[in-house]
């Protein structure tokens, strides 16, 4: 399955700090880290960034891309930051991944041209000014919304990383169901298979902490079950990975062999 | 509508891997898609042959092959050079079979000389095998692996019980490193993390799925040949993208086929072809499978296999 490391975060305060001071090392460090315990994507995220987020973006995505060979995943809802992440991105690991449009008609039109503009891979995020679907039905019917303005758009259909949405378990636990069947019914909206795509930390969140751990990885089971493709985690979590890695043996989607938890 | 050829693409590739010193270094492997299929992928490097020499007159061979390196066989150094400078050979493989305790015995100080003479007779890569004994090979390899050092050999073969003191030699001394397992991809898999995790790069190490000759479990060999190059390049799977190296002389010269009397079994043909055909037919079938690089014996069938390649390639 494929990791996007979640760490570089502007929400965690050492991020914010060092994102503010333009000190690389701290998010050099969290790209490294990430990378040598089996991240295939580095998550980038600065937030809204109003004040100079063009600036930041280009910054983040030079150092970051300085020290670990892989694409990076843009994490920003603003445009010209976006365009700016871009256009530093370096290719020569793969294509740099748009997080994120959504059946939000503003950021669908915002985000969805850059994907073929620019060559980039996109998450794309069921839900609409409305909020989130309840019914897995009606989260696919926001999904092909999304899948022809990418045509309109030229994004191929195997760039785009349905995302279904995760909410927490301790408040809306009749929806988590939901996401599950979510990612069978997206695969198959197409063929070959959707790419999917979930932040499963979600699914624990507002849970006491002695439970998160355990919400998360059966959840991860439950949805690498139904085909996920990706999720966005932390690949420092080394009993998520060892999961993650496990469910791949039983699925014989990775060759077994006595050490596989420790490649 | 016009026909389109449909294309598969891989997620993984093979690791190249360049072996030898100087302009005579040579690589195989680095494909990013399954053997000859050049209309859908990458294929830089072709299958190479090694040919085989022997530390010790190859009283075992069956005559057709033995035959072929009449006048040269009793030694080494020209034995390989031989190869080198009649035959054309890319890569020649020094197996020091006579160091097996059940045959001359032959110590590691034995074979530290024939491995020095040897290559001061050549310039292209050299092969450095075991007899296959598992103590032994440990003990020879080490100190070949010294005498070798800075020619870049290929070393084998490891195995998971003797791997730890040949991987140590084949870091100390910069050579390349055969892995083999015995016709299980899982348990392959498992010794590339093992000697990975002793400090070896994975781009130094080509695997030996353990072959086997036509009629004699090739099928075997075949297909796990075929999962590893699916978990390779479909899974991805970082310790399956060594190259594959098949080492069928001894497999092929074994066989009755190879051997047998035409006056015991007129209707199997004439005993001089029989035999190279047998090892044409092997080797052509890894090759299929994916094999970069091949030990043979006989001039002829590497000769032929050569042709071969160069056809579908």
């Amino acid at each position: 399955m494929i990791i996007i490391g979640e760490r570089i975060s502007v929400i965690a305060k050492k991020v914010r700090e060092a994102m503010a001071a333009r000190d690389p090392k701290p998010l050099q460090e969290l790209a490294r880290t990430q990378f040598e315990k089996g991240a295939n994507y580095i998550d980038v995220s600065i937030g809204p960034a109003e004040d100079d987020g063009p600036q930041l973006m280009d910054w983040a995505v030079k150092v970051i891309q300085e020290v670990v060979p892989v694409p990076l995943c843009l994490d920003t809802t603003n445009k010209a930051a976006m365009i700016a992440g871009l256009k530093a991105h370096n290719n020569k690991w793969g294509r740099a991944l748009i997080n994120s449009a959504s059946g939000e008609e503003e950021r669908l039109n915002n985000m969805m041209p850059l994907a073929g503009e620019y060559n980039a891979e996109i998450i794309a995020l069921t839900l609409t000014e409305k909020g989130i679907p309840a019914l897995a039905e009606e989260r696919c019917e926001v999904a092909a919304n999304i899948m022809g303005k990418a045509m309109e758009c030229g994004v191929p259909m195997e760039d785009i990383w349905l995302d279904p949405l995760i909410l927490p378990v301790p408040f809306q636990q009749d929806k988590c169901k939901e996401s599950i069947r979510a990612i069978r019914l997206f695969r198959e909206l197409n063929d070959p298979p959707m790419k999917t795509t979930v932040g499963l930390s979600n699914i624990a969140n507002g849970a006491p902490k002695e439970l998160r751990g355990i919400i998360t990885r059966n959840f991860l089971v439950l949805l690498m079950y139904e085909g996920l493709y990706s999720a966005i985690a932390d690949p420092n979590d080394k009993e998520f990975m060892d999961t993650m890695k496990t469910v791949e043996v039983l699925m014989e989607k990775r060759l077994y062999a006595h050490s596989y938890l420790e490649m | 509508m016009p026909f389109v050829i449909p294309k598969d693409t891989y997620a993984g590739k093979v690791n190249a891997l360049t072996f030898g010193s100087g302009d005579k270094a040579v690589t195989v492997g680095g494909e990013n898609g399954l053997p000859f299929l050049s209309f859908e992928c990458s294929i830089p490097n072709r299958p190479l042959i090694a040919i085989e020499i022997q530390d010790v007159a190859p009283s075992d061979w069956p005559d057709t092959v033995r035959k072929a390196y009449d006048g040269v066989s009793e030694s080494p150094a020209k034995w390989a050079r031989f190869c080198q400078d009649s035959l054309g050979a890319k890569i020649v493989a020094l197996r020091l079979a006579g160091t097996h305790p059940d045959r001359e015995n032959r110590s590691a100080e034995d074979a530290v000389k024939t491995v020095t003479e040897v290559l001061s007779a050549i310039d292209v890569p050299l092969m450095i095998l075991g007899s296959g004994h598992i103590e032994k090979d440990a003990q020879v390899l080490k100190a070949a692996a010294e005498a070798a050092k800075g020619r870049e050999c290929i070393l084998g073969k490891a195995q998971e019980e003797n791997y730890k003191t040949i991987v140590t030699a084949a870091i100390a001394n910069n050579h390349k490193l055969i892995a083999m397992s015995q016709l299980d991809v899982n348990l392959a898999k498992q010794l590339n993390i093992l000697i990975t995790q002793m400090g070896f790069n994975k781009d130094n190490i080509i695997m030996d799925p353990m072959s086997s000759a036509l009629g004699y479990g090739i099928e075997y060999t075949y297909s796990v040949m075929e999962r590893i190059r699916q978990a390779a390049l479909v899974q991805n799977d970082p310790m399956m993208q060594t190259p594959l190296l098949c080492d069928i002389g001894p497999n092929v010269w074994k066989t009755k086929e190879s051997a047998a009397p035409e006056s015991e079994l007129p209707e199997w043909g004439a005993l001089t072809e029989r035999g190279i055909v047998w090892e044409s037919i092997t080797a052509s079938t890894m090759i299929m499978a994916g094999c970069n690089l091949l030990v043979m014996r006989h001039p002829k069938a590497i000769e032929t296999v050569n042709k071969l390649v160069s056809e579908l390639i």
